[in-house]
């Protein structure tokens, strides 16, 4: 599915990124973890295409294809979507709109042709009941006044209707109160599948409780330290995360 | 022979009215006067002093008097829109291409030579009133070319079952044209009416259209008005629209400009009576080296007379605008409330937009604000769209379209809309259709 080989990637001439190797194959869920400023929402970021960031060293192949020769649309097309850490307020556009545009423009990669509308419409209201948001969210500028648990939510709906291979999820989980967090993840989980992967960033164990991975990453200062299987997780919540590095100094 | 006395040699060459009634050919001689006497304006003169029109002044201008254009030609350039139609084509009235079929009851709508010829008397009341000699050059010029035009009456208490549609089509000659047509207007007293102004010309059509319209809404008459302007990119289009408003009347304007190399707007409302409501809209986008202006004033003469002003602006290129707005209370006009709001979008860096909002306040107990932006595209957003599989182009545009939403999204007329959005977005998916569905499946 995804095959990160020795990535190296700058803002504005600072390496953030440093080496990072990382495989995820199909229907598997890995969870990245780290420190602040670590380079995790820079590394999510490469993936989806931003043109902020620089590689200067590295390959990343999506399904066989380079990724990084591909422009930010296609990867999407080709099903690699980017839940955002903070999602961008769209005034003027509706929600239901780009909803549409999007899965369309996904069809057209395929060959197909653009979705009916009545059968977009009950898709929609079909994953709109799943993450429990009313009818009025579509016909609200996507994200515009949205509380940040509803952005999130949205985020998640997108995925849902537009059905990723691969769905990146940097920090869906924060600013969730208890109940949306269980919404949210069960939306998550609804994509998983044998032929779907999820990489999800976080801060929390308490996310990967209710997801749970198959791998967990330690990311500090742009280089996987460490991966480990979901006991990972919780050592970290215990112990923090200076002890990975200790000894590897020299 | 250029400059104002090529335009004045013109005069003569001229096809004369039957039988010219005296007050017109008086008219004339005025409006010859005028402009002889000042000319084209600078930029020395406020009133123009981003817009340069000596381009218009180096070029020689003639008058033709054939109104011959292809039916199918025009069919795919006009709206799609079920209305009474006048076509005029390079400011010649052509009665083949119109369509005023169905037109009943205490309505008329003709030509205005034939106005003239049928009953002067009755035309020399409006020609002119709004639009004195001395408002502008061009005003001038326009009275003294004075010969054709569309003069729409509305009888008291008549609701319009369809808009009326003028149609002005600008053809791409050897040789420039020059137009000057007068537009009238007179909304009786509780009428209800859409009007519809709209400029096309053929690519590369290098005309001038300069129009004088002048319309009156009567005691509690509805009156709305779309002035759709696309013109080809090297048309010169100088419009002058006033308006007269009478108690309780509703007037509201749609200035739609696309087209033209120098498109100038000046709109007048006079509210002389409690209760008058006034609304502008506008919408520029420009192009390649396109140069939009648009002032607008709204006069409150009477208290308790109200004005709403919405105008957006898109610059693409090198594109100019211009946007001056002015709100004026005259004296004991008390409880007046006037708002007027001009947003620009810069899509790139080297677009350029003059922008001068004015309140002139002679009352104290009134309501007023003004406010103007300047922008560009929110590049996140753009960024968010593609990470969703929308290319560029389709994310730039929605964007674009969703500046001008507070706008398009008053515009009642979908043919219109739809004109505007694919100029100003490109082929998008089909936003009428989606709407209707959404709201079906709400209810
Ligand atoms: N324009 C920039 N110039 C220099 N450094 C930058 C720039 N933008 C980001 N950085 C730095 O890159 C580093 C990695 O940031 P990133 O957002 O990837 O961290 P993160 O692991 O997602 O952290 P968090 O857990 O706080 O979200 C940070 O130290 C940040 O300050
Ligand atoms: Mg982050």
């Amino acid at each position: 599915m995804l095959e990160i080989k020795d990535l190296h990637a700058s803002i504005d001439g600072t390496e953030i990124l440093k080496g990072i190797n990382l495989t995820i194959n199909p229907g598997e869920v890995h969870a990245i973890m780290g420190p602040n400023g670590a380079g995790k929402s820079t590394l999510s970021a490469v993936l989806a295409g931003n043109e902020g960031y620089e590689v200067t060293q590295g390959t990343i192949t999506f399904e066989g294809e380079d990724l990084l020769e591909m422009a930010v649309e296609d990867r999407a097309r080709a099903g690699l979507l980017m839940g955002f850490q903070y999602p961008v307020e769209i005034p003027g556009v509706k929600n239901v709109y780009l909803l549409k545009a999007a899965l369309n423009a996904q069809r057209e990669a395929r060959g197909e042709g653009e979705i009916p509308a009545p059968e977009f419409m009950k898709l929609v209201r079909e994953k709109l009941a799943y993450m429990k948001m009313d009818n009025s969210f579509l016909q609200r500028a996507v994200n515009e006044g949205f509380s940040g648990g509803e952005k999130k939510r949205n985020e998640i709906l997108q995925m849902l209707v537009l059905q990723p291979k691969l769905a990146l999820l940097d920090e869906i989980d924060s600013g969730l109160d208890i109940d949306a967090m269980k919404v949210v993840s069960q939306g998550v989980n609804s994509l998983r599948s044998e032929d779907r992967s999820i990489l999800m960033v976080t801060h929390y164990q308490r996310l990967l409780n209710h997801i749970e991975p198959d791998v967990v990453h330690i990311l500090m200062d742009g280089r996987v330290v460490k991966s480990g299987d979901k006991t990972l997780a919780t050592e970290v919540e215990d112990r923090g995360y200076d002890w990975l590095t200790e000894g590897s100094v020299a | 022979m250029t400059g104002v006395q090529g335009f004045l040699d013109q005069l003569g060459a001229r096809k004369q009215l039957d039988a010219e009634p005296s007050w017109i050919a008086a008219r004339r001689q005025a409006g010859a006067a005028r402009f002889e006497a000042v000319g084209f304006p600078n930029r020395k003169n406020e009133e123009w002093k981003y817009t340069d029109v000596s381009a218009i002044a180096k070029q020689q201008f003639a008058l033709t008097d054939n109104a011959d254009f292809d039916r199918a030609q025009l069919d795919a350039m006009m709206l799609e829109i079920d209305a009474y139609r006048m076509v005029f084509v390079d400011g010649v009235f052509s009665a083949e291409l119109s369509s005023l079929d169905g037109l009943e009851g205490d309505v008329s709508v003709e030509p205005l030579s034939q106005a003239l010829a049928s009953n002067h008397e009755a035309v020399g009341g409006a020609l002119g009133r709004l639009n004195n000699v001395d408002f502008s050059a061009f005003s001038a010029l326009n009275a003294a070319f004075t010969a054709e035009g569309a003069i729409v009456r509305i009888g008291r208490r008549v609701a319009l079952d369809k808009p009326v549609y003028l149609l002005f089509v600008s053809r791409k000659q050897d040789a420039p044209i020059m137009t000057h047509p007068r537009v009238i207007i007179e909304a009786g007293s509780q009428s209800e009416a859409t009007i519809i102004e709209h400029y096309i010309g053929e690519e590369g059509a290098a005309n001038l259209t300069n129009v004088v319209s002048e319309l009156f809404v009567e005691k509690a008459a509805h009156l709305v008005h779309y002035k759709l302007q696309e013109a080809s990119t090297q048309e010169f289009h100088i419009a002058s629209v006033h308006i007269e408003q009478a108690r309780d009347s509703h007037y509201r304007s749609f200035n739609l400009n696309l087209g033209g190399s120098i498109a100038r707007n000046d709109l007048v409302a006079e509210l002389n009576d409690e209760n008058a409501v006034c609304d502008y809209y506008g919408l520029f986008f420009g192009r390649g080296r396109q140069h939009m202006d648009n002032h607008t004033k709204v006069h409150h003469n009477a208290p308790r007379t109200y004005s709403n002003e919405n105008y957006k602006g898109i610059l693409d290129d090198r594109a100019r605008g211009v946007f001056n707005g002015l709100v004026h209370i005259k004296r004991d006009a008390q409880q007046v409330r006037g708002y007027q709001n001009n947003a620009n979008l810069l899509l790139s860096d080297r677009a350029e937009i003059d922008t001068k909002p004015e309140l002139l306040i002679y009352a104290d107990d009134v309501l007023c604000s003004h406010g103007t932006t300047t922008g560009q595209l929110d590049e996140r957003a753009v960024f968010a769209m593609r990470a969703r599989g929308l290319d560029e182009a389709m994310a730039r545009g929605l964007l674009t379209l969703a500046f001008a939403g507070e706008v398009l999204d008053s515009v009642n007329e979908p043919n219109i809309a739809l004109r505007v959005e694919r100029a100003v977005a490109g082929k998008l998916p089909d936003r009428f259709n989606l709407q209707d569905l959404v709201e079906a499946q709400d209810a």
